[in-house]
Order: C-alpha cells, then sequence, then structure tokens
C-alpha cells in the first residue's frame, strides 16, 4: 500500500507538472490577450517532433534546447503575422483562428512525419534506474522530467516577480486595459507572452516525447486537459494554474489506483436501471473525473480556486 | 486543335481506367493506419499487400490481378462503416479486417443488411484478427468469415498452459475496456475457476482503449497487488506502452498475452528483461516452423522489414485465392460457398478447417515464450537478439467449442 501510495503520488506529480509547463503559457496568453488558444496543445506537439528531428541529428542535449527555443519562434510569429491581424475582429475571430491553426498543424505534422508514432527514444545518458524503493524502480530520466518542470516554474516565477516586464505582464493579468493606457507597448508584450508560452509548451513536449508516445494524436488528446486547468485555476492565476495541474494529476493518478464501485459500497445488487454503472469503478471513472471537476467549478465557483476576474 | 485533341484522348483514357478495373480483384483492408492502432494496422497492410503481390507474381487469380486498398478506420466502429461504404461504391467486394473487434462486429453487421439489399451485389467480410467469440456465435453472419482463434479458444489454450505452471498463484487482469477486453476478462476468470481454482485474481482492471499513453499507474497497481502473474488481451500501442512501462518500474511477474509479438513489444519485454517469462498465443511460430514456412518467414521480413505477426493472413489469403480459383468466379457468393467447410494446409503446415456452422477457422495454437535465441534458432524480433520459443501446442481438434450461432443462409 504505502509502494502504491509513493509511486502514484511521484506519477501524479509528475504528470501534473507536465501539465503546469503547457498551461501556464496558456493561462498567461488567455488572461492577458482574452484568447482561448486552441493551438496550444500543438505547439506541445511541435515541441516533441522538433526534439525528435534535431536529436536524431545533433544529439538530445542540443534538441533540449534548441527546439523550444524554435517553437516559442514560430508562436512568436503566429501572432505576430496571424492573431494580430485577426484581433481587430474580436474574440470569436481569434478563437477560430487559433481553432483552425490547430487542425492545420496536426495535418502539417502528418504530411512530414506520418501518421504512426516516432521513435523518439530517451537519450542514453538518461537510460538508468534513478533509485529502487520498496523493490520498484523508478527510471532516472523521469527524474530529470521532474526537475525540468520544477526548475522552469521556478525560472517562470522569478521572471514574472523580480523582472520589468514581468511586472508588466502581471499588471496587464489583472487590468490589461489600464497597461495598455500607461503607454505599454501592449502588442509587443502579448507577442513576448505567446511566444514564451509556446517555447514552454515545446519544452514540455521535447521532454514529454520520449517517456510518452510521439504522435500525430498528441495534441488533441491532451488538449481538453489543458483547458480543465485554466478554469478550475481561475483566469488570471499562474498559481492557481500550477496547484490545479498537481491537482488533476494527483487524482487522475490516484483514481485509477483505486477499486472502489457503488457495488462495493452499497451490495452487489444493483437498483433497477442502474445495472452498468453499479459496476462502474473510480479507476474505470478515472478520464472523466477532470471534466466533471471542469463543470462543477464552472457552476459553484466560476472564477476558479483563485481567479480574481470573471471575464 | 492538337492541345483538344489530347484532352479528348485524355478524357477517353480517364473514362476508361474502370473498365480496366474488372480485370482486379479489389480487398478493401479497413483498419487503423492513423492513431493507437496504427503501428499495428500499418504491419497489417504490408502484409496483405505482400500476399496480394505473391499471387499477382504466380499469374493472379483466373487471370485477375489482387489489388490491396488500405482505408483508414481510426479504429472506430463508424468510421469503418463510412469507410465499408465507400469500398462498395468504388465496386470492392470483399473486404477484410481485424483490429478491433467492436469494429468487427459493426462491419458484420453492415455487410449482411447491406447483401440483404443489394442482391446480386453481395460483399463478402474476412476476418483476420477480430476475435470476440460473439462474432462466430449469438451474432454469426453467413458473409463473415474467421481465420483468428477466437478469444475463448486462445483462453482455453492460455488456462490449459497454466494448469502445469504451480508457480502461477496470484493473477491480475488488465484489459481494454470494450467488447474484446471485457470477454477476456470473463472468460479468464470462467476457466481459470474450473481449471485452477487455487489461483486468487488480485486484480480486474480495464483501461480506456488506444489513449493511454503512460501506463506506469496501472503499473504501480500491479506491483502492490503482489500479482505474480499478469494475463491481459492487450494488443497495439496499448501491449508495447503496457509492457514498456513494467520495464520502467522493474515489475517482476509472468505475462499471459494474445498480443506481445506485436509493433513495439518484442522491444518493450527485452527492455522488461523478463526472460521466457512473457507468453503469447498464435497460430504460428516462426522458429519451430516447419522449412517451407521458414522460406516464406524469410522472404517476408526481406521484403517487408517486420516479423511475421499475422500467420492468420497468409492463411486467409491462400484459402481465399483456392476458393476464387474453385469457383472460378470472384463474387461474393460463389466464394463464401467455397469457403465454407473447406479444408487445407495452415502455413506451418498443420491442418485446418473452415466450419461451415459458425465460419470458424480451427487450427493448431501454438504457446510460444520470449526470450534469448537458442542455438539454431534463426528469427529474432525487432533487432533485439530475443525470439518466440514454442512452449505448447493446442491441436486444432482439441481446441473446437460448440457454438450458438444459427446462420441465415441466401
Amino acid at each position: 500500500m504505502l509502494q502504491l501510495v509513493i509511486f502514484s503520488t511521484l506519477n501524479g506529480v509528475l504528470y501534473g507538472m507536465l501539465l503546469f509547463m503547457m498551461a501556464s503559457g496558456l493561462t498567461l496568453i488567455f488572461s492577458m490577450m482574452g484568447v482561448l488558444n486552441f493551438a496550444h496543445a500543438s505547439f506541445y506537439m511541435l515541441g516533441a517532433y522538433f526534439g525528435f528531428e534535431i536529436s536524431r541529428r545533433l544529439g538530445f542535449w542540443p534538441s533540449f534546447f534548441v527546439a523550444p527555443l524554435l517553437v516559442g519562434a514560430l508562436g512568436a510569429l503566429v501572432e505576430r503575422y496571424g492573431l494580430r491581424r485577426v484581433h481587430k475582429f474580436g474574440h470569436v475571430s481569434e478563437l477560430l483562428f487559433t481553432f483552425g491553426l490547430a487542425f492545420i498543424i496536426e495535418e502539417l505534422t502528418q504530411m512530414f512525419w506520418g501518421k504512426l508514432p516516432v521513435d523518439y527514444r530517451v537519450p542514453p545518458s538518461l537510460d538508468f534506474v534513478a533509485f529502487r524503493l520498496l523493490d520498484t524502480t523508478y527510471p532516472a530520466y523521469r527524474m530529470f522530467m521532474l526537475l525540468t518542470a520544477i526548475a522552469m516554474f521556478v525560472f517562470l516565477l522569478a521572471i514574472l516577480t523580480r523582472t520589468r516586464i514581468g511586472l508588466i505582464v502581471q499588471a496587464a493579468l489583472t487590468h490589461p486595459d489600464t497597461v495598455a493606457m500607461l503607454g505599454h507597448n501592449v502588442p509587443r508584450i502579448f507577442m513576448i507572452v505567446f511566444g514564451v508560452g509556446a517555447a514552454l509548451a515545446g519544452l514540455a513536449g521535447v521532454i514529454a516525447g520520449p517517456a510518452l508516445v510521439t504522435q500525430p494524436s498528441m495534441a488533441s488528446s491532451l488538449g481538453p486537459i489543458l483547458f480543465v486547468v485554466i478554469v478550475v485555476g481561475g483566469l488570471g492565476s499562474l498559481q492557481g494554474a500550477f496547484f490545479a495541474s498537481l491537482l488533476i494529476g494527483v487524482v487522475q493518478t490516484f483514481a485509477v489506483a483505486m477499486n472502489y464501485s457503488l457495488a462495493e459500497a452499497f451490495g452487489a445488487n444493483a437498483p433497477p436501471l442502474l445495472g452498468d454503472l453499479w459496476q462502474v469503478t473510480i479507476a474505470q471513472l478515472a478520464p472523466i473525473i477532470p471534466y466533471a471537476l471542469l463543470v462543477l467549478m464552472l457552476i459553484l465557483r466560476p472564477t476558479g480556486l483563485m481567479g480574481t476576474r470573471e471575464t | 486543335m492538337q492541345f483538344k485533341v489530347a484532352g479528348f484522348a485524355l478524357a477517353v483514357g480517364l473514362i476508361a481506367v474502370p473498365a480496366f478495373a474488372d480485370d482486379t480483384i479489389k480487398i478493401g483492408y479497413i483498419d487503423p493506419l492513423s492513431g493507437g492502432g496504427a503501428s499495428v494496422g500499418e504491419g497489417g497492410l504490408k502484409t496483405f499487400q505482400y500476399l496480394a503481390e505473391q499471387i499477382n507474381a504466380a499469374g493472379g487469380l483466373n487471370g485477375k490481378k489482387v489489388e490491396i486498398v488500405g482505408l483508414d478506420n481510426k479504429t472506430n466502429a463508424q468510421e469503418s462503416l463510412i469507410q465499408a461504404q465507400k469500398a462498395a461504391d468504388q465496386g470492392i467486394r470483399i473486404i477484410t479486417q481485424g483490429n478491433g473487434s467492436s469494429v468487427g462486429v459493426a462491419l458484420s453487421d453492415w455487410v449482411t443488411k447491406f447483401n440483404d439489399r443489394n442482391p446480386g451485389k453481395e460483399m463478402l467480410y474476412l476476418n483476420y484478427a477480430a476475435v470476440d467469440p460473439v462474432l462466430t456465435n449469438d451474432k454469426c453472419s453467413y458473409w463473415h468469415f474467421r481465420w483468428d482463434a477466437n478469444s475463448d479458444i486462445k483462453m482455453a489454450a492460455l488456462t490449459t498452459y497454466l494448469k502445469d505452471r504451480p508457480n502461477v498463484k496470484k493473477i491480475y487482469l488488465i484489459n481494454q475496456d470494450y467488447s474484446f477486453g471485457q470477454s477476456v476478462r470473463t472468460q479468464a476468470r470462467a476457466m481459470l475457476k474450473e481449471k485452477r481454482p487455487d489461483i486468487e485474481i488480485v486484480g480486474d482492471e480495464l483501461h480506456p482503449l488506444l489513449k493511454i499513453t503512460d501506463f506506469s499507474p496501472y503499473i504501480a497497481k500491479i506491483k502492490a497487488s503482489g500479482a505474480d502473474a499478469v494475463i491481459t488481451g492487450n494488443w497495439g500501442q496499448d501491449i508495447a506502452l503496457l509492457l514498456k512501462a513494467a520495464a520502467d518500474a522493474g515489475l517482476q511477474t509472468d505475462w499471459y498475452t494474445y498480443y506481445a509479438g506485436g509493433a513495439g513489444g518484442p522491444t518493450a519485454i527485452k527492455q522488461t528483461g523478463l526472460s521466457h517469462r512473457v507468453f503469447q498465443i498464435n497460430e504460428g511460430l516462426p522458429n519451430s516452423a516447419p522449412a517451407a514456412a521458414q522460406k516464406f518467414e524469410t522472404d517476408f521480413r526481406a521484403k517487408v522489414g517486420i516479423g511475421l505477426w499475422y500467420p492468420r493472413a497468409v492463411n486467409e489469403m491462400r484459402m481465399l485465392a483456392m476458393a476464387i480459383t474453385q469457383a472460378k468466379a470472384d463474387d461474393a457468393k460463389s466464394v463464401a460457398a467455397q469457403l465454407e467447410g473447406m479444408s487445407t494446409e495452415a502455413l506451418d503446415g498443420d491442418p485446418a478447417t473452415m466450419r461451415k456452422d459458425d465460419h470458424q477457422l480451427f487450427q493448431d495454437i501454438y504457446i510460444g515464450s520470449f526470450g534469448p535465441l537458442d542455438p539454431g534458432a534463426k528469427f529474432d524480433e525487432e533487432g533485439t537478439g530475443w525470439g518466440w520459443k514454442t512452449q505448447g501446442v493446442v491441436k486444432g481438434a482439441d481446441t473446437i467449442l460448440p457454438t450458438t450461432c444459427k446462420m441465415e443462409r441466401p
């Protein structure tokens, strides 16, 4: 039991941190620009594919640094030459723009790399057992992922709280209109935030690619969960996104470990009309728990866990 | 003027294309070519294309060439029906499918209804791997033929083998949450109770089909349960990633599987280091096969670049070829009449019979374990240096189970 708790916690925190690497960019973009970026998970996928392609040619470490920068540059270009033009037509156009972009990126990825998963391997320098606990091993690569995510979080926090541009971004999170009136170059900040957000998603892709599976469907399978994170965390709150990511990661992982069903709680005889539902275990419900959380949160507390604004 | 003539010639050429189509027998291959099932779907497509090339090189069937048309169904039942309709519209009369019994049941039903509505244009559904027993029992169809041993047959063979493995005491079941996975768990429970009542089932898991990319939470649970063996019907990425996560966590159990040999599986088993502790059930294993089958395997690997996962596909195409030549026709009605009750020699040289009552093929079933190659063994998998070794054979006659099929014949 202890073993299950320890490893489920590790796995859950890791998954949560990975979610946060993507959600942090998404929530910054959403709070500042009001754009619900449907293509955000696509940048994560591009990160994984760029990482695969570069590590195949130059090795893993160059790709670890170069691929996120490439994805970030791509994100900045998308904002500068796509989103900024669409901006004047309102939020719906922006939403549709990113929606279309997600499909285009997926199709392009399939054209370049095919529909099959690519063989993106854990680099040999990180392919060993990190530690052994209660007869279960934990791979070094997962520790590396965890550390990278934590390092990124510290870095992001430092920038936001210790630098001038961070202060402006923070101000723009809660009072975007006022910041513009103060004479700051808001479009440029938008571009930087969008680029950095994309780069963070790209970094998540580079490190998640070898551990999970690098395939064209990876964006569409992860995208919806990110929206759950930013809604649960609360609009305009990076801390909220952080706790929501961890919450969802841990809850989903622990749910898998639980076998309780209604039948176990109230006896094997199901009341009429509840036959199948009676036997469903929490483990089977694990994939829908985040969405249930989303719905409940919107009903009970629309501002999210730590949100400060409603629009 | 010249341009006009050229254009006219081109137009005539385009119109004339369908006329050529009469010289080919098209087989629609409806299986996942994208998404989580794509790795095995692609392997299957290449296998069928190779088999078609072989037939064509030998002069075709009744003078016609065989062509395989790949149709991507994304392992989705609705998408499969759209693809089947597309195949029908193109004039394809034979379809083949294998990955996913949910798809298999939908296709069988669709083909049956299509044939009722379109007399004279009947379609034939050749199933090489969808193993849900209902397809040859309650939901059987005259137009459906199955070459893979159904799930109950496989489970019967696995549990019989388990009788002689007294070291297995605690078993964990993990399966995909759809019709086939559910049938595996039910049968495993029923048959273990009968053959090894002393075995305790310490876990019974159903997980979403082809959606999970990290099985670590499930592996942690298996580990915590204290299981010494796992039974799983997982296929495609679900078996490869499950084994990969087991390797990462250093899980030391026996694995009784249906499909550990598919794409990525062997590589992951090698990572776990579980030598001869991962078992798979199949209708042929290359290292113990007779010379003719070994030659086929060698040629196949040289051309296609993967091991032959589906000896049943070879059996399917050979029997189809026999049926078409014997009937001297390639319409579904004549072919089905020939296939019913057909007896032949399977790729591994064993007798195989397509039972008339339910269109299930009965053949010898092999249990293999995966580990370092014995001296003299020729075939390793995925460049790992490990290969399959035969641990047991169940004769075709011993795999025969009764059927509840009451077939409506045309």
